[in-house]
């Protein structure tokens, strides 16, 4: 079986799994959602201070459940699983790049959902053509929060504590993403240019990708 | 050809395992040769399960040598070696959201098996009608069937079993002498871990005793 069939195989079971299960869609997404309307509230129902704070809230919520639907679809391996696939001669670069698949498809569907929550409860001020930056942000930071959810998983195999240790290494890592995503529409409003931003993003998913891809393997034969 | 030049199917050469810095294995001696089936009796915490995963080249080795079908595992890639290998371990490696059907399914597409072969399988294993059922709510002797099943497309050239048939029935140990038959008449070769000496006695060629990280032949 060819590396890119391995990958498309691994996620088909894995959303497969999810659509049953629902972890993301059932469990975290409601949390999420309601984490979002509870800061209105908590802000006195004051509309202009709701309005100015929405894109702030959506990511520190999105970004900080978006970290657990990351670090859940990779906490799902047994070690019986991936001694299996071993012998069935899966590339753990496959493994790694079919768990990108699916964890970002969904990580996609949960940040773009909440995009919309956010924008329903919070009416952000949000300049002319924000909103194309905005969506585009919310996608890079889906694609960088999945692959370092699943590079942490990766490294954090067979330990004890594992959720522990992959969260402490998710936090730091998330940084650019963090930056990157609240910068680009900042930098719209005082219209200052969002190239950077964008390339800063852009940067983190691709050195993120090949970190994952290059890594599978040594991580693979150093947890055995 | 002379005995001596046939080349075992797995061979551990004064091979040790530590894990975590406590050693599991010690200078083990042991060579299973093609149609051969080796037992390997012992205490829990002997080290049993190490020896087979390590003959799966799922565990590194840290002293000697260890070949396997051939190829000594310190080589860089190991991937034809292990689509040979047939294990089936303490704990069944199926994922429970998904029916008998999708699991083995699962495993015929990433192992690139034959996918029209995969009702039959279950069939054999008398797993048929119940393929559509979720493998959470299958026992564990059904879940150890698909695990049979999944080898009867496998076909490996070693297999290995770590305590398969504790907790089965009767059928499905027969399954299991069946599997392990069926691999022997291919030339392959078994080692087979249990602390049932008397189900090692009926599976397998030659029994050895595995105490505390130490392979002694049987007493």
């Amino acid at each position: 079986m060819t590396f890119w069939r391995q990958a498309l195989e691994i996620a088909r079971v894995d959303l497969t799994v999810e659509s049953r299960v629902g972890n993301t869609i059932r469990i975290t997404l409601p949390f999420a959602v309601v984490a979002l309307m509870v800061f209105p509230l908590a802000l006195g129902l004051q509309l202009g201070v709701v309005s100015a704070t929405g894109l702030g809230v959506f990511w520190a919520i999105g970004i900080l459940f978006g970290m657990q639907v990351a670090l859940r679809q990779s906490a799902s391996d047994t070690r019986e699983r991936r001694d299996l696939q071993a012998l069935l001669g899966v590339d753990p670069a496959a493994r790694f790049v079919g768990r990108l698949f699916s964890g970002g498809l969904l990580m996609v569907g949960f940040l773009l959902t909440m995009l919309v929550a956010m924008a329903v409860l919070f009416d952000p001020d949000i300049p002319q053509g924000g909103w194309p930056v905005l969506v585009l942000s919310t996608l890079l930071v889906a694609i960088g929060l999945t692959e370092l959810g699943t590079l942490a998983g990766e490294i954090t195999t067979g330990l004890s504590h594992r959720t522990v240790l992959a969260s402490l290494i998710v936090a730091p890592l998330a940084l650019p993403l963090v930056i990157g995503a609240s910068q680009s529409v900042e930098a719209l409003q005082r219209d200052t240019g969002i190239l950077a931003w964008i390339l800063l993003l852009i940067a983190s998913d691709l050195a993120l990708a090949v970190a994952g891809v290059a890594l599978a393997r040594p991580l693979e034969k150093a947890t055995r | 050809m002379t005995l001596s030049s046939v080349k075992p199917i797995l061979s551990f050469q004064s091979a040790g395992v530590s894990l975590g810095g406590r050693p599991i294995l010690r200078a083990v001696e042991l060579a299973v040769g093609p149609g051969e089936a080796v037992g390997i009796a012992g205490p829990n915490g002997s080290g049993k399960t190490t020896l087979v995963r390590a003959a799966a080249t799922l565990v590194s080795i840290d002293q000697g040598s260890l070949s396997v079908l051939g190829s000594d595992t310190g080589a860089p890639d190991l991937t034809a070696v292990r689509r040979s290998i047939g294990l089936i371990g303490h704990q069944p490696a199926s994922i429970p959201e998904l029916t008998l059907f999708e699991n083995l399914d699962h495993i015929a597409r990433l192992g690139g098996f034959d996918r029209s072969r995969v009702t039959r399988a279950l069939e054999v294993v008398g797993l048929g009608e119940a393929a559509g059922r979720k493998v959470e709510v299958c026992s564990f002797g059904m879940k150890r069937r698909l695990e049979i099943a999944h080898l009867l497309l496998a076909r490996p050239r070693l297999l290995l079993l770590d305590e398969a048939a504790s907790g089965l029935d009767d059928a499905a140990r027969d399954l299991i002498g069946a599997l392990v038959d069926s691999v022997l008449a291919r030339d392959g070769g078994c080692l087979v871990v249990s602390h049932d000496r008397g189900q090692l006695e009926t599976l397998t060629d030659r029994v050895l005793t595995l105490a505390h990280g130490t392979l002694k032949a049987a007493q």
